[in-house]
């Protein structure tokens, strides 16, 4: 097993290299200069900003970019000790090669996401300052989506054919054809607008005093909660009801049906404990539904998450902050991955991890 | 042998009589023949012609109306509904308020009711489709493109070409989708053609993966090592032998991407990073509608913009549903060869 998880590490680090590598291209070769963005200010001269470009390594080939930003190493031709020695940044010079190395202590490799153009914080900082938003509402939508859809999908099954189970299949597919913007802001519009019962965005009602409201925090989770989870409870029930009437074709549960076991055991003790264990392998794709739900619910609920703020980074440009969520997003997916693999194996020992 | 091969003369002239004829049936005859009895899947198919053809005809609608699908008229902004007060006015209930709705309006008819610059919504609504529906279903051709020749690759080959292709596919893969389409259409404003440029370069890897599990199976089967063994060459046996028996796969896998297409679309279109206004698109005008969500009319009180939210929403819903049930219904019909896809 631990040693699964060993291999499955070490070929994460190829595609996250891939990862880093594509989204960079990408980002580079974007029309747009980040320096501009950057010094708006028109007092600034053409000289300051050529200056500030080749500090920040603007003006060098893409590659060399790019092993600054994996690596946090700046390469540059000649003896350049005194140029580019900051308080944050060590230089030095290699004669025999001819070039200056410079070290600023960053680096992704080193966990150092970069700095972002917009905000100046560092982008880790800002990532870490979104997560517990988007983490509260991805884990409430997730839950939702489990205690709605398991029970849904297993009834469907046991009542097969039944108007029941019409209904939730019809629901189902209504439900993965909705697009969840629209469905958000019908909600809303209704909820929001028209009955005034809940609030139309936001994790909390703002006030001077900022202290912890339970209630309010709540009554702001319910809208962007049934937004997130609908498309994960129709996905989910469909799923259950597969599993559910392929686990009751089984010979067990046959002999427990000829054993003459009450028929709601059979169903719920006997069925549904191995009809939930495919449900492990839905963990990987669930997370990336919620990293992927959250830019549109986060973005329709003005919800303070990390969705949002990469979407209005990509917006502003500001290249650090998206490449450094996109690897942290693209990080959590692989993790995903593994632990529902993880899961699954625990959950059906003739699973074989190799 | 057949019946009209056999050894008596008098049961061959009876097989060919013509009450013995019948036209062979084929895959694809039994297929249609499922598909025709299948209520939903023809009304499915029943409304998405409907819309493909009226957006389609959206010059000659817009042009009957008299009204263009960029006209505004700042005057005449947030009309209601043309459609409920005219029933009325046929019916002799309210002759009043649509006599006064066309007078507002310049005698322009409009069905739907108009947008915060007066603009038809009606018409934008069908030149909204024509652009929805062209991108999803040019998209969905250019990921079925990709992601057949792709996946149809890494499956015959497999090896060290499969090693590669999976690990690009799982790289791209590991990013949520909609980031890198964010990324890539806020990099690079894009117009309807390298918007869907970007969609079906970015939407090919599912179907790659899926082509290419079902070529795994297909290549080890007979009638390949027949082929194999009489001489024909890699790429007949490809295009001859392995592709058409993924056709079913193919098949349902498109109708449902081009369903994912309309709502991945639309959602860009929301966000502001789908085609650019003035185009009209159904995810731009529900992202319009978006800002007047709060508007009233300050004599009423009624909510001014409910119609321009519920009209463009209501068919992305309606056309994706219908995209589903057909790719359902594809499933079904097409069953033999397939049971677990999606």
């Amino acid at each position: 097993m631990s040693r699964y998880v060993f291999r499955r590490l070490l070929q994460a680090i190829p595609t996250l290299l891939g990862v880093s590598v594509i989204s960079f291209v990408l980002v580079y070769n974007s029309p747009g200069d980040p320096i501009l963005t950057r010094t708006f200010d028109p007092s600034i001269t053409q000289e300051t900003r050529e200056i500030l470009r080749r500090q920040l390594g603007l003006d060098q080939h893409w590659s060399l970019q790019y092993i600054g930003w994996l690596t946090g190493i700046a390469l540059r031709r000649g003896d350049v000790v005194d140029e580019f020695t900051r308080s944050e940044v060590k230089c030095s010079f290699v004669a025999g090669l001819n070039t200056t190395f410079c070290d600023n202590g960053g680096g992704i490799l080193r966990g150092n996401l970069g700095t972002s153009i917009a905000t100046n914080q560092a982008v880790w900082d800002r990532l870490v300052e979104r997560m517990p938003a988007t983490f509260e509402l991805g884990v409430s939508a997730l839950l939702v989506s489990l205690l709605l859809g398991v029970p849904l999908g297993v009834l469907s099954a046991v009542y097969q054919g039944s108007f029941f189970d019409n209904f939730v299949r019809v629901m189902a597919v209504i439900g993965n054809a909705l697009p969840a913007f629209w469905f958000g802001l019908m909600l809303i519009f209704i909820f929001g607008v028209v009955l005034g019962w809940l609030p139309t965005g936001g994790r909390q009602t703002v006030s001077l005093t900022n202290e912890f409201d339970w209630v309010d925090r709540l009554r702001h989770l319910i809208l962007p909660t049934i937004i997130l989870a609908f498309g994960g409870i129709a996905g989910i029930s469909r799923f259950m009801r597969t599993e559910t009437l392929e686990v009751v074709r089984t010979d067990y549960i046959r002999t427990a049906k000829a054993k003459g076991i009450a028929a709601s055991r059979v169903w719920f003790i006997h069925a549904l404990r191995n009809a939930l264990i495919p449900l492990m392998t839905i963990l990987g794709p669930a997370i990336l539904g919620v990293l992927t739900g959250a830019v549109i619910t986060e973005t329709i609920f003005s919800w303070p998450g990390m969705g949002r703020m990469t979407f209005s980074a990509a917006v502003q440009r500001d290249y650090p902050t998206v490449l450094g969520a996109v690897m942290f997003f693209a990080l959590l997916t692989i993790l995903g991955n593994l632990l529902s693999d993880i899961l699954y194996g625990i959950g059906d020992p003739r699973v074989r991890l190799s | 042998m057949t019946v009209a091969q056999a050894d008596s003369p008098a049961l061959a002239s009876l097989a060919a009589g013509a009450q013995f004829q019948r036209k062979p049936r084929t895959y694809w005859s039994m297929a249609l023949q499922t598909l025709r009895r299948d209520v939903v899947t023809v009304v499915a198919l029943g409304f998405l012609l409907i819309m493909a053809i009226l957006s389609l005809l959206a010059p000659v609608v817009s042009g009957g109306i008299g009204v263009g699908p960029n006209d505004t008229n700042p005057e005449n902004a947030f009309q209601q509904p043309y459609l409920g007060p005219y029933i009325q006015w046929r019916l002799g209930q309210d002759p009043i308020t649509a006599a006064d709705m066309l007078g507002k309006s310049g005698g322009v008819v409009h069905w739907l009711g108009t947008d915060q610059l007066g603009r038809d919504q009606f018409v934008r609504i069908l030149y909204g489709g024509r652009i929805s529906l062209g991108i999803a279903f040019a998209a969905a051709a250019l990921t079925l493109i990709f992601g057949v020749s792709v996946g149809t690759i890494a499956g015959f080959f497999g090896g060290v070409v499969d090693d590669a292709i999976m690990w690009f596919i799982n790289t791209l893969i590991s990013i949520p989708g909609i980031y890198l389409l964010i990324i890539v259409t806020a990099i690079f404003k894009p117009n309807p053609v390298t918007l869907t440029l970007f969609l079906g370069l970015l939407g090919w890897f599912g179907t790659a993966r899926l082509i290419r599990g079902n070529v795994f199976k297909v290549r080890e089967l007979d009638f390949v090592l027949a082929a194999h063994s009489v001489g024909a060459r890699t790429i007949r046996i490809m295009l001859q032998h392995v592709i058409p028996n993924a056709l079913p796969i193919i098949i349902v896998n498109a109708a449902i991407d081009i369903g994912v297409l309309i709502l991945v679309e639309s959602a860009l279109s929301f966000l502001g990073l789908g085609v650019q206004p003035p185009t009209a698109t159904w995810g731009s005008m529900l992202k319009r509608a978006n800002n007047f969500l709060f508007l009233r009319d300050p004599e009423t009180g009624a909510y001014v913009a409910l119609h321009l939210l519920i009209g463009p929403g209501l068919l992305i819903t309606l056309t994706v549903l219908a995209l589903y049930l057909i790719g359902d219904g594809l499933r079904d019909a097409l069953d033999p060869m397939m049971k677990n896809i999606r």
